[in-house]
């Protein structure tokens, strides 16, 4: 299978690699997907506190190139958006943005769900109610 | 492409030796015949050179060249062997017994017999990948007429006890069927010295060209005999139907002499750039581990899992080296790789194997080169990758609960 120009650029050059701090109660962190299904993601953002614009996001992705260049992509786009902006990315757009082809669809999905989670984790630390919503795929 | 690329895939196909395509060529236009004419030259030759080619590869492994049947390849082999003696000695018997581990063109074919109303025995294989001899008794009944069991497994290399199993089968009066795809060629391999009945392999495998297989079908003590499955002209002493492929099988032919004749300089080169690859990787890197038995594998191939690294993002590091992945992310099913899942590997680490098959045309240099290129994937994906973090910190991973999906 070929890969895009996109996907092979956020692959080997991966934009916010990194890990944040978890004890912070302006971090918050996303873990998804299990190592028997061959990815995990790890996706978190840092908020200011003031302003509620995420200031900082990094990954780490275990899993195969679209699923890295798709948490890639996703911390590219995290940054500098407010929460419910944040909260409207839609896989979609990743699969659109890089081209994924259908059997890569899923790779997009684990990193919508990692930007969903981190951001539930954020609201529950900081009081915010929130009703569990995940995709179920 | 302007990058030197380097071929460790040698299982999936290998080059055609270009001794081998020298001998073909003229078999395209010059000597045009159907080996099936008997009324004039072009078919005589086309014949004769059949002929050659059969001698030779009978010579390769021992057989008496009446005893090999050609086909388009060791998918079609496998088919022939199997469907063909359950239709053949159905009175028999209507059970067969098979590894888990085998070849799809195996695993289906005896799907196919199921639905025709046969029984088929899936055997386990022990975490080294080798059958437990003693499951094998027991799973015999009084109704199994064929034991399938392939010679050295394609994704792993693991080498079967063969001449044991030929023992039980001989014991019990069973058929001893065995698709010897990725040993013919690559170490000494003859059917008659183990009590091989049917034996299944390829041309693509052993530097020959594709499209072009052989099925040995053994013809004294006992003569054994398949329906086949592909009926016409009743060519192949009528179990294989349709015009040979004259190129095909002189292409072959030459190739398995020269199997023959390299086979004790290959094996000894290739085996010691295999451990050096390995040793280089070993030593170089954390949790690694090699999947399969050690003691029982092919000279050529090693298949690897690098812990907390997924195998087609690793793949996708190096644009210079062709290897296989038993990875989910590799395979339209997103299933990771049966083989490994029935060595009882964990499926992170079936994720996480690489298979490296080395062939002739391999230098020490494409080893060098790929052995520093796997080594700056494997820590360029640690360095992504959350789970070799937390291993890291001595996170349990067993521990965490993960969000299945
Ligand atoms: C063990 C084994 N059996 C059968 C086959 C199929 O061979 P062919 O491509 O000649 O049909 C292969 C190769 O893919 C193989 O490795
Ligand atoms: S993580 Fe497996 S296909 Fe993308």
């Amino acid at each position: 299978m070929a890969y895009s120009e996109k996907v092979l650029d956020h692959f080997k050059h991966p934009k916010n690699v990194g890990t944040l701090d978890k004890s912070k109660s302006n971090v918050g962190t996303g873990l998804v997907g299990a190592p028997e299904c061959g990815d995990v993601m790890r996706l978190q953002i840092e908020v200011d506190e003031e302003s509620q614009i995420i200031k900082d996001a990094k990954f780490k992705t275990f899993g195969c190139g679209s699923a890295i260049a798709s948490s890639s992509l996703a911390t590219e786009w995290l940054k500098g958006k407010s929460i419910d902006e944040a909260l409207a990315i839609d896989n979609m757009d990743i699969v659109e943005e890089l081209a994924l082809p259908p059997v890569k669809i899923h790779c997009s999905v684990l990193a919508e769900d990692a930007i969903k989670s981190a951001i539930i984790d954020y609201k529950q630390k900081n009081g915010v109610q929130v009703e569990a919503e995940s995709h179920s795929h | 492409m302007s990058v030197r690329q380097i071929y460790l895939d040698n299982n999936s196909t290998t080059p055609v030796d270009p001794r081998v395509v020298d001998t073909m060529v003229p078999y395209f236009h010059e000597i045009p015949g159907n080996a099936a004419s008997r009324t004039h030259p072009f078919g005589w030759k086309a014949e004769e050179a059949v002929d050659y080619g059969r001698e030779q590869i009978a010579n390769l492994i021992g057989v008496d060249s009446k005893e090999i049947i050609f086909t388009s390849g060791a998918t079609e082999s496998d088919n022939l062997a199997l469907k063909g003696a359950f239709e053949m000695y159905s009175r028999k018997g209507d059970h067969i017994i098979t590894l888990q581990t085998e070849h799809k063109a195996v695993l289906d074919s005896c799907k196919k017999i199921e639905k025709l109303g046969g029984k088929v025995t899936y055997l386990e294989v022990e975490r080294n990948g080798i059958v437990d001899l003693n499951k094998l008794r027991e799973a015999i009944t009084d109704k199994t007429i064929l034991i399938s069991i392939m010679w050295a497994n394609n994704e792993t290399g693991v080498i079967q006890p063969m001449k044991e199993i030929g023992e039980i089968c001989a014991e019990k009066g069973i058929l001893f069927m065995s698709d010897a795809t990725q040993a013919v060629g690559k170490i000494p391999v003859n059917p008659k010295e183990v009590g091989i009945h049917l034996m299944a392999f390829t041309s693509h495998k052993m530097y020959g060209p594709k499209g072009v297989g052989a099925l040995f079908v053994n013809r004294k003590n006992p003569r054994v005999k398949v329906t086949s499955q592909m009926d016409g002209g009743g060519h192949e002493r009528g179990m294989r139907s349709g015009t040979l492929n004259v190129p095909g099988i002189v292409g072959f032919g030459k190739a398995a002499e020269l199997c023959g004749q390299d086979m004790v300089k290959d094996t000894q080169r290739l085996s010691a750039l295999r451990d050096k690859l390995e040793n280089n990787l070993m030593t170089n890197l954390e949790e690694v581990y090699i999947n399969g038995s050690v003691d029982h594998r092919m000279p050529h191939v090693t298949n690897l899992s690098f812990k907390h690294v997924e195998g087609e993002g690793l793949m996708m590091t190096f644009n210079n080296i062709a290897v296989s992945s038993g990875s989910a992310c590799t395979s339209a099913s997103l299933e990771p790789s049966y083989v490994l899942m029935a060595l009882g590997l964990g499926d992170d680490l079936a994720h996480s194997s690489i298979r490296f098959s080395l062939g002739r045309f391999n230098t020490e240099e494409d080893i060098d080169l790929a052995a520093d290129s796997l080594l700056k994937g494997v820590n360029h994906m640690r360095d992504l990758s959350p789970i070799w973090e937390m291993y890291k910190e001595g996170i349990d991973l067993e521990s965490v609960v993960w969000s299945e999906h």
